[in-house]
C-alpha cells in the first residue's frame, strides 16, 4: 500500500490536469456552437458540453475509456473494427522484429566480446546507427521489400516485412549493449577458475558468461520489447497501411475522428505495458530455473 | 562480375588492416579501425550495385548519393533548417527545460517523487511518436506542431531521469551542506545539481535521438512543402531514391553531430565522474 499510493496520487493529478485541459481546450467550440446555435450557456453547461463533444480536440478520459471499450467489446475481435484485431497486427511485427532483433543483438555480442576487431570496427558503429533516425528509412523500407518481393519470398505480406525490419531495427541495439556488458561481467577470478578445471571455450561460454550476462539480457529486453513496439507503429504510418494500430491512428485523425485516434493511442499504450509484463514474468520465470531467491 | 572482384579484395585487405590495427596500442590506430570499416562497407556496397546492375529505384551506389548530395545542398539546408533547428531542436530545448524545472519541483516532495517514478519510467516506454497526429490537429501543418511533438516524446525521459538523478547525493554530502547552514537553493545548485548531472546528461542523449524521430515522423502528417519528412515521403513516391539516401546522410549526420555536441558537453560538465576520467 506505501508504494500504491503515491502512484495513484500522481495518477489522480495527471487525470485532474487531463480534465481541466479538456474543459479548457474545448470551451472554445463548445461556445462557437452555442453562438451559432443562438443559445446562452451558463458556465456549468459549458464545462458539461466540453466534456462530451464528438470531435473534441482533447477528448476527456471517460471519452477514451468508452471508446477504447467500445473498440474492444463492441464489435468480434475478427472484426476490421475492433482494436484487438489491430492490435494483433501490429503484434505480430513487434514479435517478430523484436525476436530478429535479440538475434542480430546477441549474435554481434557474442562477435564482439570474442573479437577484438570486431570490438573496435562494429561497435562505433552500432552507436552511430541509433543516432540514425530509422523513420527516415521506413518509406524506403517498403518500397525495398516491395520491389525485391521479399514477402513473397517468405510467404509473408510485404506490410509486414517492413515493419518488421524496423522493429528489429530499433531493438537490436539495446540487446546488444546489454548482452556486451553482461558477456564481460565475469571477472578475473571467476574466469581463472573455471581455466584451473581445465573449461574450453565453449563451457566458458555456457556455463559462466551466458547464465552470468542473463541479469543484463532481460534489462535490455525489457527497453527492446517497447523499441520494437515504437518500431512498429511508426513503420505503419509512412507505408499507406491500413491495419494496424498505427495506421489506425493515421487514418481516424484524417478523417476527422480524434476519439478513435486517442483510443488507438491508449490501446497502443496498453500493449506496450502488457509486453514489459510479459518479459518480466519470462525473468522471474528464468530466474526461478537458475535458482535464483530474491 | 569487374566491380565486384576490387570491391571484395578491397574489404578483404581493410580487414587484414583492421585486424593488425586492433592489436596497436595508440589511439590513432584505434580511431582507425571504424572508419576503415565503414569505407569498406561503402566501397563493397558500390561495387555490388555496379556488379549486378543494380537499378537505382532499389538501391543507389554511394556515389550516386553523394552526387545528388552535393546536387542539391540548398534544398537540403532549406530541409534541415524547417526539421531539425525550427522543429526539433526548439521543441527539444523546451522539452529539456520544462522537465527540469518540473523535476526540480517535484523534488521537494519525496511523496511525488515515489508516485512520479513508476509512471514516468512506464510512460517514457510507450509509444508517443502516436501523439503526432493528434498535434498536427493541434498546431497546424509548420514548425509548431513538431516541436510539441518534439516536446512530448522527450519530456518524460529527461524528467524521469533528473528526478533519479536529484536522489543521487548522498546522505553525508546532504548532511556536511546542513553542517555548513547552507540554504536548500545553495545544496541545489552547488551539491544535488552537480551530482544529478551524469543522470541529466543520460537523458539528454537518450532526447537527441528521439528528438530527430520524433520531427521527421510528424511531418508524416501533415506539413509545409519543405521539411526532411516531406522530402522523404515524397521523394519516396516519385521513386528519386538517391534523394531519400541525401536526406538519411543528412538526418545520420545531424543525429550524431546532436549527440556529439551533447557527450562533449558531459564530458565537460561531469569531468570529475568515474566514467569520464582517463579519456586523455
Amino acid at each position: 500500500m506505501t508504494r500504491a499510493l503515491p502512484v495513484l496520487t500522481v495518477l489522480a493529478i495527471i487525470l485532474g490536469v487531463w480534465y481541466a485541459a479538456t474543459v479548457w481546450m474545448n470551451a472554445p467550440q463548445v461556445r462557437q456552437a452555442a453562438a451559432r446555435a443562438g443559445v446562452d450557456l451558463t458556465t456549468a453547461e459549458v464545462v458539461a458540453r466540453s466534456m462530451s463533444e464528438n470531435r473534441p480536440m482533447l477528448a476527456a478520459p471517460h471519452q477514451v475509456a468508452a471508446e477504447l471499450w467500445k473498440g474492444v467489446t463492441g464489435q468480434p475481435i475478427t472484426s476490421r473494427r475492433s482494436l484487438v484485431w489491430h492490435g494483433w497486427i501490429t503484434l505480430q511485427a513487434t514479435l517478430t522484429g523484436f525476436a530478429l532483433g535479440i538475434l542480430l543483438g546477441v549474435g554481434l555480442a557474442v562477435a564482439i566480446v570474442y573479437s577484438r576487431v570486431m570490438d573496435a570496427a562494429v561497435m562505433p558503429w552500432a552507436v552511430i546507427s541509433q543516432t540514425i533516425p530509422i523513420v527516415a528509412l521506413a518509406p524506403m523500407i517498403v518500397v525495398l521489400s516491395n520491389s525485391l518481393g521479399l514477402g513473397e519470398r517468405l510467404g509473408v505480406e510485404n506490410r509486414l516485412v517492413s515493419k518488421t525490419l524496423i522493429a528489429a531495427y530499433l531493438s537490436f541495439f539495446p540487446v546488444l549493449v546489454g548482452m556486451v556488458k553482461g558477456l564481460r561481467s565475469p571477472d578475473a577470478m571467476q574466469t581463472d577458475l573455471l581455466r584451473t578445471w581445465n573449461a574450453s571455450g565453449a563451457q566458458e561460454f555456457v556455463k559462466l558468461r551466458l547464465p552470468a550476462s542473463m541479469p543484463y539480457f532481460f534489462a535490455s529486453l525489457k527497453v527492446a520489447i517497447a523499441a520494437a513496439l515504437v518500431g512498429a507503429i511508426v513503420g505503419e504510418l509512412p507505408t499507406g497501411a491500413v491495419e494496424g494500430l498505427g495506421a489506425r491512428m493515421l487514418v481516424a485523425s484524417q478523417f476527422g475522428q480524434p476519439l478513435l485516434a486517442w483510443a488507438a493511442l491508449f490501446a497502443a499504450a496498453i500493449l506496450a505495458g502488457m509486453l514489459i509484463v510479459a518479459v518480466g514474468a519470462m525473468q522471474r520465470a528464468a530466474d526461478r530455473r537458475m535458482g535464483v531467491r530474491g | 562480375m569487374t566491380a565486384l572482384a576490387p570491391a571484395i579484395a578491397f574489404w578483404i585487405a581493410a580487414w587484414a588492416a583492421n585486424v593488425w590495427l586492433a592489436r596497436q596500442a595508440s589511439r590513432a590506430a584505434r580511431a582507425l579501425v571504424p572508419a576503415l570499416f565503414g569505407a569498406a562497407v561503402l566501397v563493397l556496397w558500390e561495387g555490388a550495385v555496379r556488379a549486378f546492375a543494380v537499378p537505382e529505384v532499389i538501391l543507389p551506389a554511394p556515389s550516386v548519393v553523394a552526387r545528388t548530395f552535393a546536387a542539391s545542398l540548398p534544398l537540403l539546408w532549406s530541409d534541415f533548417v524547417q526539421t531539425i533547428v525550427k522543429g526539433a531542436l526548439s521543441g527539444y530545448a523546451m522539452g529539456c527545460g520544462t522537465a527540469l524545472v518540473v523535476a526540480v519541483l517535484i523534488d521537494r516532495s519525496p511523496f511525488l517523487t515515489r508516485g512520479l517514478l513508476p509512471v514516468g519510467n512506464f510512460v517514457a516506454a510507450l509509444p508517443i511518436v502516436g501523439v503526432a497526429p493528434i498535434m498536427v490537429m493541434w498546431f497546424g501543418f509548420g514548425w509548431q506542431s513538431k516541436a510539441a511533438v518534439v516536446f512530448a516524446m522527450v519530456f518524460f525521459p529527461v524528467l524521469v531521469n533528473a528526478v533519479a538523478g536529484l536522489s543521487a547525493a548522498e546522505r553525508m554530502q546532504r548532511d556536511l551542506m546542513r553542517t555548513f547552514a547552507a540554504s536548500y537553493w545553495q545544496t541545489l545548485w552547488k551539491l544535488r545539481l552537480p551530482a544529478a548531472m551524469p543522470f541529466i546528461f543520460n537523458g539528454l542523449k537518450i532526447a537527441t535521438t528521439l528528438a530527430i524521430i520524433g520531427a521527421i515522423v510528424a511531418e508524416f502528417f501533415g506539413s509545409p512543402t519543405r521539411g526532411m519528412g516531406f522530402r522523404i515521403s515524397t521523394a519516396v513516391g516519385s521513386l528519386q531514391l538517391p534523394m531519400v539516401w541525401a536526406q538519411i546522410c543528412v538526418a545520420a549526420l545531424a543525429g550524431t553531430a546532436f549527440y556529439g555536441i551533447v557527450a562533449w558537453a558531459e564530458a565537460r560538465v561531469t569531468f570529475w565522474h568515474p566514467s569520464q576520467r582517463g579519456r586523455g
